[in-house]
């Protein structure tokens, strides 16, 4: 196997052992020569001791989806030994510690084997037990970096900025990255498989979503953040912290937000909805887990129409699930969280840079429509540094807070009923407490209650009240952000929807399946309510692919039930065991589906 | 029902405050409670003491939870904003409200079920951080509005109206409150405004986590008493009132009794409750003591009522979080958005 610039190397390790850092500084390297990569961690739910990957695709094409498949092992777990080694495509690379013999059964003949005794040079290099571990990590690098033509100095430049200021430690690394670099050139050949500077990735960044999702509720002004610790999303409200200790310390010292860990995800969306009620941006970041706790608020945030964000960073479900594993999973229950009749507005982001935007933009959605507005992000993005545009702001963007009437509005005489309809948009206009002596006051419920927002179990009352919660969900669907579509190249009656994290492996399919002569269209659905160009998508094609990370074909059944679309023209394509969907599985799936009769939608299989 | 307003017209000599406004503009709709409710005394206590304490209307807010005592700020307070959240969950709707508007007046009304069942995570929380609020839980020991199951404070021993004996410790929310670090917490009864309605002031000027463990005897499920003493008269009367749906009438109970004295009050079921009020050289200022206070005169089956502890130097929430003294709902895009510039910077950092 030769390649330039395109090829997957998986990294095996033990979880804790130091080497999330030395891998993602392999990542960081390879871009920083121009080429991108897509870096993804498949970690336990372990502190210590499980088994943990790190996959690097490096692609100058810029395909940034999963591919399938590893070209280059880097086999630094026992444990795994056997399924690492069998996962290497035939032809590709095996990289091992050969401090201690294996005998020849645990070895491929299709492999090239490349060993290097990692541990040996270390304990002779190192007396401390934790610089023998630590450093090893580091002489990989170097090793590799010598078998795959990485440039030593751009490794060298980014352990620099990694430890700027400690002279000391910058220098040991150092020589770990030469030890592993020199081992090679005096006793092994560079490999076919090479990295070359490129001019590949332009002004893009290297971002974990839920980072950039943090730095969107910082531009999207929110204030209050009440969360609770959950993975995958805890390091969305950590990132926060961080942004508003940079961006939010007025002169004075003092903090232009508050940020509570609450009990639980209960009292952590309570704050929100009282925040929210009260005037101030507030959000809450969570997985599937929270989302559950969750659900009475959620659906008084409806009823009383009370602006709230909420971040969802699914993992595996139900229940615990898979913890530190992605799928996109919560969709139905955020989509219809709550007892009673209820329904919310869902973003969908593809990617950090949409993390971003869309993370700003929930919070005047939240404001402009008086309700919940769910951010959907999944584990892959949220907790994977992902290349995508950089983050981009207008600065004539004014923060939107919706119909809130002011003193200076009821001193005018303006008439005041906290859920009467007045715009025909279904939003009603709020006050918020404190504004005036004597009006504007009104007293907030989950019962039943007129448009001057007095206690009423009415039935005619109720229902009106209800339509319009209806009319102000059709008003949501011309804000939310409408889909993005792509015509295939020749004409075809087959389309596709997708969403989320799977955009960059659905684009590197579509590509593979037009060479051979398999065109579809492609719609990519970035908000709920979906938009009238959603259905008339649908309605133009006699048969619609829909992609999605879930076992049950969440996304498809919003689309069947929201728009009343017959499910047999909506064949399901499902990839589910926690890992991110790769393009080879969708092309696989669709070439299948493609060639099968439409009119039946196979019961799906298990991934991979 | 709540959507029956008071008429506004009112007695032209009636007494103004220094804002201008008379008793009456502290009032809310009328009562849906049952006549007689302990609860409605704590409303008029609480009217009282904002009208007296010359209070802007506008600028409290009124949380709550659900259950009888819940619904109680829509009959004060008419032109203030409030809440009436979810059931156990108020004090993390107060919080964040808080967290939003540093400048407003937070009540929080709740019950014996919404804080100390359902709620207690969230009551002791609330208070272990120390939001600025004034936290009434307007303790009957049982559930009304569902029709008298047990609650969380119900004495361990107790028997409910359907003859089951509660086998279940009771939880003291005045002990708790101490514990988890209220800066102020007091403990009365609803039929004694004299002593109520300056607890409620000295809670409303506190700058802190202030609680109040307020003792108001349910008319329905706590049975009755009245004038007749006869345990059978009372059973036979409680289920004519559920076959017939009809709520008896009853008046509340009103006790005056001096600082150092322990006074019994009948409650309408014929219990009796013993409420020793804190004696004037009480020393409010001593957590630890108070708490050793609490616990003799608890093994002496009595009720310790009046201003347990206050730490006058209190600090809240906003002080632990540094917030700046603008409210944080009224901060606007310059102080929000770090803008265009800053993003750059922060995009060059990610490259």
């Amino acid at each position: 196997m030769s390649s330039v610039n395109d090829f997957v190397v998986k990294f095996a390790n033990v979880n804790g052992s130091g080497s999330a850092s030395a891998n993602a500084l392999f990542a960081k390297s390879i871009l920083r020569m121009g080429v991108p990569v897509a870096a993804r961690n498949i970690f336990p739910s372990n502190i210590q001791g499980l088994p943990t990957w790190f996959e690097v695709r490096v692609t100058e094409a810029g395909r940034l989806g999963r591919r399938g498949g590893v070209d280059m092992m880097v086999a630094m777990n026992p444990q795994t030994w056997d399924r690492d080694v069998a996962e290497i495509e035939p032809g590709g690379y095996l990289f091992y510690d050969c401090t201690k013999p294996l005998p020849p059964s645990k070895f491929r003949d299709d492999i090239t084997v490349i060993g290097v005794p990692l541990t040996a040079m270390c304990n002779d290099k190192y007396v401390l037990p934790r610089e023998r571990q630590l450093f090893k990590n580091i002489v990989y690098v170097g090793a590799l970096a010598a078998l795959l033509d990485i440039e030593l100095g751009v490794i060298e430049t980014a352990l620099s900025e990694q430890f700027a200021g400690r002279d000391k430690l910058i220098k040991a690394n150092f020589e770990a990255l030469h030890m592993g670099a020199d081992y090679v050139k005096a006793n092994l050949k560079p490999l076919a498989l090479k990295v070359r500077r490129a001019e590949a990735v332009g002004d893009r960044i290297f971002i974990e979503g839920n980072s950039a999702a943090a730095l969107g509720a910082v531009y999207g002004g929110a204030t209050v953040c009440a969360w609770y610790p959950i993975t995958p999303s805890t390091s969305l409200a950590e990132a926060f912290m961080g942004y508003c200790k940079e961006f939010r310390t007025a002169p004075d010292g003092k903090a232009r937000y508050a940020i509570v860990q609450g009990e639980d995800e209960i009292a952590s969306i309570g704050i929100v909805v009282g925040a929210g009620w009260n005037g101030a941006r507030a959000f809450t970041c969570t997985s599937g887990p929270g989302i559950s706790l969750m659900q009475e608020f959620i659906g008084l945030s409806y009823f009383a129409e009370i602006p709230a964000v909420i971040f969802d960073v699914q993992r595996g479900g139900p229940s615990t699930g898979m913890p530190t594993r992605t799928q996109q999973s919560d969709i139905l229950s955020a989509a219809y969280a709550s007892h009673g009749d209820t329904k919310h507005v869902l973003l969908f982001p593809q990617d950090p840079a949409e993390c971003f935007t869309f993370g700003a933009q929930a919070f005047d959605l939240a404001d402009r429509l008086q309700t919940t507005v769910f951010v959907m992000l999944d584990l892959d993005i949220g907790m994977n540094e992902w290349l995508c545009e950089p983050l981009a702001w207008d600065d004539n963007h004014k923060i939107d807070r919706g119909k809130v009437m002011t003193h200076a509005d009821l001193e005018a005489g303006r008439e005041f009923g906290r859920y009467l309809e007045v715009d025909g948009d279904g939003i009603p206009y709020r006050t918020y407490p404190g504004t005036h002596p004597t009006k504007g006051g009104y007293f907030t419920r989950g019962t039943s209650r007129n448009p001057y927002a007095r206690y009423s179990e009415e039935g005619s009352v109720y229902v009106d009240n209800m339509q319009r919660l209806l009319r102000k969900f059709e008003t949501a669907k011309s804000l939310v952000p409408a889909p993005i579509r792509d015509n295939a190249k020749a004409a075809t009656k087959t389309g596709v929807i997708y969403f989320g994290s799977t955009t960059p492996a659905l684009h590197e399919a579509l590509g593979v399946l037009e060479e051979r002569g398999l065109h579809l269209n492609a719609l990519r659905v970035r908000g709920f309510p979906f938009s009238d160009e959603v259905y008339d998508f649908i309605a133009a094609h006699e048969r619609v692919f829909v992609i999605e990370q879930n076992r049950d074909g969440q996304l498809r059944t919003l689309l069947v039930n929201e728009g009343q679309i017959d499910p047999l023209k909506l064949p399901p394509v499902l990839h589910y065991d926690g890992t991110p969907i790769t393009a080879r599985f969708i092309v696989a799936e669709i070439a299948r589906l493609m060639g099968a009769p439409a009119n039946r939608p196979r019961v799906p299989e298990a991934a991979e | 029902m709540t959507y029956i307003t008071k008429p506004k017209m009112h007695h032209p000599n009636l007494a103004a405050n220094a804002l201008g406004f008379t008793r009456r503009d502290y009032e809310g709709s009328v009562s849906t409670l049952c006549a007689g409710c302990g609860h409605d005394s704590i409303s008029a206590s609480i009217i009282q003491a904002c009208f007296e304490l010359d209070l802007a209307p506008h600028r409290i807010a009124k949380m709550s939870g659900i259950g009888c005592s819940s619904k109680t700020p829509d009959y004060m307070l008419g032109a203030s904003h409030g809440f009436n959240t979810v059931h156990g969950r108020m004090p993390s709707v107060l919080t964040g409200a808080n967290l939003a508007n540093r400048d407003l007046i937070y009540l929080g009304v709740s019950g014996d079920g919404d804080s100390a069942s359902i709620g207690l995570g969230q009551f002791a929380h609330s208070i272990r951080r120390g939001v600025n609020m004034t936290y009434i839980v307007e303790n009957n020991g049982v559930y009304g509005l569902t029709k008298g199951q047990f609650s969380a404070t119900s004495d361990k021993g107790s028997k409910s109206k359907g003859g089951v004996i509660n086998h279940d410790s009771g939880i003291d929310l005045v002990s708790l409150a101490l514990q988890l670090g209220a800066t102020f917490v007091a403990r009365s009864f609803s039929g004694d405004k004299h002593q109520l309605t300056p607890l409620i002031k000295a809670a409303l000027l506190h700058k802190g986590a202030a609680f109040i463990d307020c003792l108001s005897p349910c008319v329905q499920f706590n049975n009755h008493a009245g004038s007749t003493k006869s345990y059978d008269y009372v059973r036979d009367h409680n289920e004519a009132v559920n076959k017939l749906d009809y709520v008896a009438h009853r008046a509340p109970i009103h006790v005056e009794y001096e600082p150092g004295e322990t006074q019994t009050v009948t409650q309408h079921d014929g219990s009796i409750l013993s409420l020793h009020k804190l004696a004037g050289h009480y020393d409010p200022s001593d957590r630890v003591a108070a708490q050793a206070f609490l616990s003799s005169k608890a093994a002496l089956g009595e009720i310790v009522t009046g201003l347990l502890f206050v730490d006058p130097a209190a600090e809240d929430l906003h002080a632990s979080l540094n917030t700046v003294d603008t409210p944080l709902n009224d901060l606007w895009d310059a102080e929000l958005t770090p803008g265009a510039g800053a993003l750059e910077a922060v995009n060059a950092g990610l490259r």
